[in-house]
C-alpha cells in the first residue's frame, strides 16, 4: 500500500521535473500578483505592512487553486486514472498520494518564496517565522480540498472556472487562520491559537478529503 | 409494516409524482394564506419598534429566509448523502429542487440584510460574521447548482453534486465559527444583530406565520420543480 504512495509520488514529482515550466508558471503567478497589489494600492508602506499577511495568503490561495486544474487532468486524459482506480491498491492512499505529490510541487515552493514577498512588502522578519509556519500548514490544507473539486469537476467544459467556484467557498477557514496567524504576532500576541487550528483544519481534511476525493473519481469516471 | 411499505411505494418517482402534485398545490394555497396573514400582522397588527422605527419591519421577511436558507441546505445535503447511499433516484432529484429555492432565500436574506443596515447601521453592507457567513453559503448553493448544470448525463450530475454538499455541509459550521472568530479578531463588533430581548408577542406572531409561510413555499416550489424533473428525465 505504502509502495504504491511512494510510486506514484515519484512519478508525479518525476513528471513535474520533466516540465519544469508547469511548476515555474504557478509560482510566476504567485509573485505577479502579490506584486500587483502594490500597484493597485499605493507604495505606502505602512498600508503595505497591514495588508501583507493577507495579499500573500491570498495569492497564495490563487496559485494554489490554479494548478489543480492539471492534479487529474494528464491522468485522465491518457488512461492512466482508469488503472489507478482498477488497480489493487485503496483509491484513497492513491488520491493522498497524489495530492502529497500536488503539494510537493505547488505548496512547498510558496512556503520558501513567501518570505521573499514579505520582504519586499517591508514585514518586519519577526514574522517570517509565523507565515513560513502558516503557510507549511495551511497549503496542504488547501490541497486536500481542492483535490476534492478538482476530481469532481475533472472533463466538465468550463472545467477551471467551475472549479474555483467550488473550491473557494470552502478555502475561506484555511484563510481566515492562515492570515489571521501573522496577523497575531503583528500585534504582538501569540499565534498559537491560529496555527493549532490550522493544523487542526490539515489533519481533518487529511483524514476525510481523500474519501471524498477518491468517490468524487469513481463519479467522474464511470 | 403498512407504514414501511407505504415510504418504499412513494420512493419511485411514478408514484411519488401524482402525490408530489396534490401536496404542492395544497403547500402553495397554504403559503399565500399564511403570508397575506404574516403580512398583516407585520404590517398594520406589530407596534413600531422604539429603537429602530419602522425599518425594523423587514424582519418579518428576512429571520424566516435567513432561517430558511441554513436549514434548505441541510435537507438538501441530506437528501444528496440518502440517494448518494441507497442510490435512489428521487433523492437525488429533491436535492437538486431543493438547491434553488434555498439559493433565493438565502439572496433574499442577503438583499433584505442590506436594505435594514441602511438606515439601521448606515450601511448596505458590513463585514459581521453573520452577513459573511450568508455570503459564503450562497456560494456554497451556487457552486452546487452550477457543478450540477455543468454535467450532461443526471446520474453523474447527481452523485457529483451529492459529493459537494456533503463536503459543504461539514464545512458550513467550521466556516460560521472561523468568520466570527475572524471577525471578532479584526474589531470589536461595532454593530451587532442580536435585538433587545424584549419582543411585542405580536412582532413574534407575525415572524412565526411568515416562517411557516416560507415552509410552505418551501415544500410547494420545491414538489412543483422535482415533478418538472421526473417528468423530464423518467
Amino acid at each position: 500500500m505504502l509502495d504504491a504512495a511512494r510510486t506514484i509520488v515519484t512519478r508525479d514529482l518525476l513528471l513535474a521535473l520533466r516540465r519544469p515550466s508547469d511548476v515555474g508558471t504557478a509560482l510566476l503567478f504567485f509573485v505577479i500578483v502579490a506584486s500587483l497589489f502594490p500597484l493597485g494600492i499605493g507604495a505606502e508602506p505602512n498600508l503595505l505592512r497591514l495588508v501583507a499577511p493577507g495579499v500573500i495568503w491570498v495569492a497564495a490561495l490563487l496559485s494554489s487553486m490554479l494548478s489543480l486544474a492539471r492534479l487529474f487532468a494528464a491522468d485522465h486524459a491518457d488512461g492512466t486514472l482508469e488503472q489507478l482506480l482498477l488497480g489493487a491498491s485503496p483509491l484513497g492512499v492513491v488520491a493522498s498520494a497524489k495530492v502529497l505529490a500536488h503539494w510537493l510541487v505547488s505548496g512547498l515552493p510558496l512556503v520558501v518564496i513567501a518570505p521573499v514577498i514579505a520582504l519586499q512588502y517591508d514585514l518586519p522578519q519577526s514574522l517570517y517565522g509565523t507565515l513560513a509556519l502558516s503557510l507549511l500548514l495551511g497549503t496542504p490544507a488547501l490541497s486536500l480540498i481542492g483535490a476534492i473539486g478538482a476530481a469532481l469537476t475533472l472533463g466538465l467544459r468550463g472545467g477551471g472556472v467551475l472549479l474555483s467556484l467550488l473550491v473557494l467557498p470552502l478555502y475561506v477557514p484555511v484563510l481566515i487562520m492562515g492570515a489571521g496567524s501573522v496577523d497575531m504576532v503583528a500585534a504582538g500576541l501569540s499565534p498559537q491559537g491560529q496555527l493549532q487550528l490550522l493544523a487542526a483544519l490539515l489533519v481533518v481534511a487529511a483524514a476525510f478529503a481523500p474519501w471524498a476525493i477518491a468517490a468524487a473519481l469513481r463519479i467522474s469516471t464511470e | 409494516m403498512s407504514a414501511a411499505i407505504k415510504w418504499y411505494w412513494f420512493a419511485s418517482p411514478q408514484t411519488f409524482f401524482p402525490l408530489a402534485g396534490t401536496l404542492a398545490r395544497w403547500s402553495g394555497a397554504l403559503a399565500a394564506l399564511l403570508a397575506a396573514a404574516g403580512l398583516y400582522v407585520g404590517f398594520f397588527v406589530a407596534p413600531t419598534d422604539a429603537q429602530q422605527g419602522e425599518a425594523y419591519r423587514i424582519i418579518f421577511i428576512h429571520v424566516p429566509a435567513a432561517w430558511m436558507s441554513m436549514f434548505l441546505y441541510v435537507v438538501m445535503a441530506f437528501w444528496a448523502a440518502i440517494g448518494l447511499a441507497f442510490n435512489t433516484r428521487l433523492s437525488a432529484m429533491m436535492a437538486s429542487a431543493i438547491a434553488p429555492t434555498g439559493a433565493l432565500f438565502t439572496f433574499l436574506a442577503l438583499w433584505t440584510g442590506s436594505l435594514w443596515g441602511r438606515p439601521t447601521w448606515g450601511a448596505y453592507w458590513v463585514w459581521d460574521a453573520r452577513l459573511t457567513s450568508e455570503l459564503i453559503l450562497l456560494f456554497l448553493y451556487l457552486g452546487f447548482m452550477a457543478l450540477q448544470a455543468a454535467i450532461d448525463e443526471p446520474r453523474r450530475a447527481d452523485r457529483a453534486g451529492a459529493v459537494l454538499a456533503i463536503v459543504g455541509v461539514v464545512n458550513v459550521p467550521i466556516i460560521y465559527y472561523s468568520v466570527q472568530w475572524w471577525n471578532t479578531l479584526h474589531q470589536g463588533a461595532s454593530v451587532s444583530l442580536t435585538r433587545a430581548p424584549s419582543m411585542a408577542s405580536t412582532m413574534l406572531t407575525g415572524m412565526l406565520l411568515m416562517a411557516l409561510a416560507f415552509w410552505a413555499y418551501s415544500i410547494a416550489t420545491t414538489l412543483a420543480r422535482v415533478r418538472c424533473i421526473i417528468k423530464e428525465r423518467e
